[in-house]
């Protein structure tokens, strides 16, 4: 039996705004950085489910998938180390402490 | 003549010399680089002169106008150019031995009279810039060289009248002198650029046909430029700023204020001489008839000042509008039909340059010696002052009008021109000479006669009413007295030069012979004048001065008060021109202009007070914006595109 797209469609978007939530709730640096990976990762859904029901001769959709979970790799090898920076500076990885920041 | 450049730029050098390193000169030897500057350029107006006039007649009877030098400084499009250069012809020639000679005395007469006064190189060096600018005025080829000399002039006038800048007298007539004679000169520059539109040249010589056809706009360029000319030259209503400028060191107002800038505006007019004939010959009358009141003004004004160097001011207006008169009476370019008072007021300006600059500076050396301007500090100098007295005399006798000083030879002609245009004219300005020899006879018998104000002040002291001895008047040094004397010898002499020999309206030459009756009168008039001068004042004040002071008070008080002119300028320019012009131009700036400047600059403000809090440096707030302006592009792209 085959699955229908809408399904897959509905995860992605639900997963989405559970990341859009954390992002905005959340307080603490970590768990924004993990709540931006959640929003990447329906994207990638999204990517694999249309080139796989839409075009399925064609494996470009695939490619960006495997392409978006290596800069989400990357993206959060950089932010992390954002992360520790701000932590040495700051002792704090609380959001509020990152008013510094503007100018 | 490849050389005349250097009679600009010795005194240019001289300048620039004292003005940029003068302040580490001493005294004595920033006196002496001015003073042999001038007396280098003065031995080379004598040379240029001498070869110019030397050099004869060409063809045509006439002296050849010669332009050694003529650099084009600004184009200002096909046809019309701006030139810088040198031109030579029998009136500038004579400008520059006037000038030269009367400078040069000045600087001599400076060493002794500026000894010991602070500044003195700086006074040096705008004498310099003085004399640079007036020559170069004088030498122009155009008029709009004329014009850029002729604000020069006014500048240096301006530096010198502010000299004792601690004065706040001299402050006040320094800008008063600079803002008249800028308002006047307003006039000028709108005239020189009608003038250069319509006749298509800055030059003196424009083109016959383009003149035919400009021809209605050319004697309102004209007028305009006399305008420029009066301003300078102190003509009624524009002459207030003149006797305020005796504020300046007494040689300044000597060489500035009596014998070359003021002159300006009849050289002005002068050199505009023939296009005035040909075009505009009812301007020129006005100028006549400006002059003749400005005649008459100044000398009723003369008659009763107690400064003397105020009296010596309006003198020198009073003759100034002579000069003006002998120009605008003339009806025709020939000499022997009309055109004689252009030969006239060339020799007045002249002669008149040698003897005002002499009373100036007699009138200097005694101020050197009183310590004072007013006349009730002098009386009795004669013993004490022997060599100004004698000089000033020969003075007041050449500009009174008596023979054979120089006076009476270009007054004399100024009147036979007079009288040719019409006899009331002539009896006009018959009337004003009287004047002259009164006003100027008064002068000499309150400075040199009567009671001595020294010996009064002496007999208190040995009575024992007066705590301080006087200062007893004294001779002046040597510097000061041998220009005295030069200039004397030039005003006894300068008569029998054969003006016409060299200066006449159509260039041609034209013997001067007196006219006997002209004479007569004008010597009857002139010795009835000090006659009168001798009764009311050799005694100091006699009966008959004090029953005319009783009889027209009104007319002496307000003559005293110069006929409430420079009020008048103050009522029109305080009251009128501030209250009805300028103080809506402000209050239309303050409130409209800056008001809508401000109004956008609050606008900004506001905006930005209210869009500053946005930016909170929470990143998540900014998410927040973000996604809700994603989602609304969203919703825009879905529901409208």
């Amino acid at each position: 039996m085959i699955v229908p797209a809408q399904f897959y469609l509905a995860l992605a978007a639900i997963l989405f705004f559970i990341g859009v939530f954390g992002f905005f709730t959340r307080r603490n640096l970590i768990s924004l950085l993990i709540s931006t990976e959640l929003m990447l990762n329906t994207v990638d859904i999204n990517f694999a489910v249309f080139n796989a029901y839409c075009h399925p001769e064609h494996l470009e959709g695939f490619f960006f998938t495997m392409f978006g979970i290596g800069v989400a790799a990357a993206e959060t090898a950089v932010a992390i180390a954002i992360i520790i920076n701000v932590f040495r500076n700051v002792k704090s990885i609380h959001i509020k402490n990152m008013k510094e920041l503007k100018h | 003549m490849d050389y005349t450049i250097f009679i600009l730029a010795l005194p240019l050098l001289s300048f620039l010399i004292l003005g940029l390193c003068g302040m580490k000169m001493p005294h004595k030897t920033a006196g002496l680089i001015g003073t042999f500057s001038l007396g280098a350029v003065a031995v080379l107006s004598y040379i240029t002169a001498a070869l110019y006039f030397g050099a004869g007649r060409d063809a045509d009877g006439l002296f050849a106008t010669i332009i050694p030098y003529n650099i084009c400084w600004l184009p200002l499009g096909e046809t019309l150019s701006i030139e810088m250069g040198i031109l030579l012809d029998p009136i500038s020639v004579m400008m520059l031995i006037v000038i030269s000679t009367v400078s040069l005395m000045v600087h001599i007469y400076s060493l002794g009279y500026m000894k010991g006064e602070r500044g003195v190189q700086r006074y040096y060096a705008y004498l310099s810039l003085f004399t640079f600018s007036m020559l170069g005025l004088v030498v122009a080829t155009n008029i709009f060289q004329m014009y850029v000399f002729w604000e020069l002039v006014g500048v240096s006038s301006y530096l010198l009248i502010g000299f004792y800048y601690t004065k706040p007298a001299a402050i006040a007539a320094s800008k008063k002198a600079f803002i008249v004679t800028r308002f006047a000169d307003l006039f000028f520059l709108i005239g020189i650029l009608l003038y250069g539109y319509y006749a298509e040249t800055f030059s003196f010589t424009p083109a016959e046909t383009v003149l035919m056809t400009a021809g209605g706009i050319i004697p309102v360029a004209l007028g305009l430029m006399f305008i420029g000319g009066a301003g300078k030259s102190a003509m009624f209503p524009l002459h207030i700023w003149l006797p305020d400028a005796m504020e300046g060191p007494t040689p300044v107002s000597a060489l500035i204020h009596a014998a070359t800038m003021v002159v300006a505006g009849v050289y002005l007019v002068a050199r505009m001489f023939p296009l005035f004939i040909d075009f505009a010959p009812d301007t020129l009358h006005m100028v006549a008839y400006v002059g003749a009141f400005t005649a008459l003004y100044a000398a009723v004004v003369a008659c009763v000042q107690t400064d003397i160097k105020r009296v010596l001011a309006f003198s020198t207006i009073s003759q100034i509008a002579f000069m003006m008169v002998a120009l605008g009476v003339c009806t025709s370019a020939d000499p022997h039909e009309g055109g004689l008072g252009y030969m006239a007021s060339m020799f007045h300006l002249f002669t008149h340059a040698m003897f005002k600059g002499l009373l100036f500076l007699g009138a200097g050396a005694i101020i050197h010696a009183v310590h004072s301007n007013e006349k009730s500090y002098m009386g009795g100098l004669r013993k004490y002052m022997p060599v100004t007295h004698a000089t000033f005399l020969i003075a007041c006798l050449a500009i009174a009008g008596i023979p054979p000083f120089s006076g009476f030879f270009s007054k004399d002609e100024i009147l036979v021109a007079c009288y040719d245009y019409s006899t009331m004219m002539g009896i006009f300005m018959s009337f004003v000479a009287a004047l002259t020899a009164f006003y100027m006879f008064r002068l000499y018998y309150l400075i040199f006669w009567g009671k001595s104000y020294y010996e009064q002040q002496l007999a208190l002291y040995k009575e024992g009413k007066s705590s301080h001895e006087p200062h007893k008047p004294h001779e002046a040094p040597a510097t000061m007295t041998v220009p005295l004397v030069i200039l004397a010898t030039i005003s006894v002499f300068a008569g029998f030069i054969p003006f016409g020999e060299f200066i006449s309206s159509n260039g041609h030459a034209y013997t001067i012979h007196l006219n006997y009756a002209v004479a007569a009168v004008s010597i009857f008039l002139a010795i009835a004048g000090i006659t009168l001068a001798t009764i009311m004042y050799r005694k100091g004040t006699s009966s008959l001065t004090v029953s005319i002071n009783r009889n027209l008070k009104g007319l002496i008080d307000a003559a005293y008060h110069r006929f409430y002119m420079d009020e008048l300028w103050l009522f029109v320019t305080k009251r009128i021109i501030f209250n009805c012009i300028s103080r809506p131009i402000a209050w239309f700036d303050r409130h409209i202009i800056d008001g809508t400047m401000d109004l956008m600059a609050t606008l900004t403000q506001k905006l930005g007070t209210w869009v500053r809090p946005m930016q909170s440096g929470n990143v998540q707030s900014y998410s927040v914006w973000f996604l809700s302006g994603a989602l609304i592009l969203v919703l825009i792209l879905i529901y409208f595109v």
